[in-house]
């Protein structure tokens, strides 16, 4: 028994050989002295996306290329970098992929609209409802 | 009820069936292309990845002959089979320049000694930064860069005997 839970987790352990020997970058998963760039560097990297757990952000993921992000971001807003500028820069590399931040790209025009669209919709229900009961 | 409205909902699962099943046959593109294709190499310059062995910087990809950059890892699994046939390809004349991520030398000595060395430069890029800065999403990728160095082709995981045509062509293209 002992030696089937080595083997099993000698097995479990591979994904460990998938990724580099070398210790985190320096910024990865530090925070930046000043509370102030912290906080922009912060919620820059909640609104990037993970190029290898494409679904979350480099802040939420682990993978070690979401870390070297993170370390990015913050040197750059420590020099003194704007988000935007940052951003922009790494659309520029991956697209508007990388982003979380809504674009006003055709492709997201839907997006912009689907409000818009919904509540005329309402209106158009109440309304209709509004005249059912004055005829009853 | 008219019988139009009454199939509706059977309608509707048979469009939303037909989409899912569609999907499943032709699966989404996850792989993230650069979006350098057809423009200029990033200004870099990296430290030597071994001391016995030259450094590649954005200068040395513009020297009026196609180039080969591989971006690649000693712990990378797929590296492994992808440079035994870097080394096909150095044979056949083609200058390969390598950037290591976040590797050690010790360990990028010994997987070069193991599986062969087929590359004139190795740049060391511990924190990511000219990967990112190219585009590039993982490891092994490769960039074919012409000789005024526009990068001219992304090639995405290893490449496999299937694609040496494609390869060859696109360097050849930018001659």
């Amino acid at each position: 028994m002992k030696r089937l839970m080595l083997l099993v987790a000698l097995v479990a352990a591979q994904p460990v050989y998938s990724d580099s020997n070398l210790p985190a970058a320096y910024w990865a998963n530090r925070q930046l002295p000043d509370h102030r760039q912290e906080a922009q560097a912060q919620a820059l990297m909640e609104q990037l996306r993970c190029l290898v757990c494409q679904g979350e952000s480099i802040a939420d993921s682990d993978a070690e290329l979401a870390g070297d992000m993170r370390d990015l971001v913050r040197r750059r807003i420590a020099a003194g970098e704007k988000p935007n500028a940052i951003r922009g820069w790494l659309i520029q590399r991956y697209g508007t992929w990388i982003s979380y931040r809504p674009t006003d790209e055709p492709a997201a025009w839907p997006l912009w609209l689907a409000p818009v669209a919904l509540l005329l919709v309402g209106a158009w229900l109440i309304r209709r409802r509004i005249r059912l009961k004055a005829k009853a | 009820m008219s019988k139009a409205v009454r199939f509706a909902p059977l309608a509707l699962l048979v469009l939303l069936v037909a989409a899912l099943v569609w999907r499943l046959a032709t699966p989404v593109d996850t792989n993230v292309h650069s979006k350098l294709e057809g423009r200029p190499v990033p200004v870099f310059a990296l430290a030597p990845a071994l001391p016995t062995k030259a450094t590649v910087s954005s200068s040395d990809l513009a020297t009026g002959r196609p180039r080969l950059v591989n971006i690649f890892a000693s712990w990378c699994v797929p590296c492994v089979t992808e440079v035994r046939l870097l080394e096909q390809l150095r044979r056949k004349g083609i200058a390969i320049d390598g950037i290591a991520i976040r590797d050690r030398p010790e360990d990028l000595a010994e997987f070069l000694a193991r599986n062969g060395d087929p590359y004139e430069r190795i740049g060391s890029d511990p924190q990511s930064q000219v990967q990112i800065a190219l585009g590039s999403s993982g490891v092994p990728e490769s960039f074919i860069v012409d000789g005024k160095g526009i990068i001219r082709y992304q090639h995405i995981g290893p490449i496999e005997q299937a694609d040496v045509p494609t390869v060859m062509a696109t360097l050849e293209q930018a001659r």
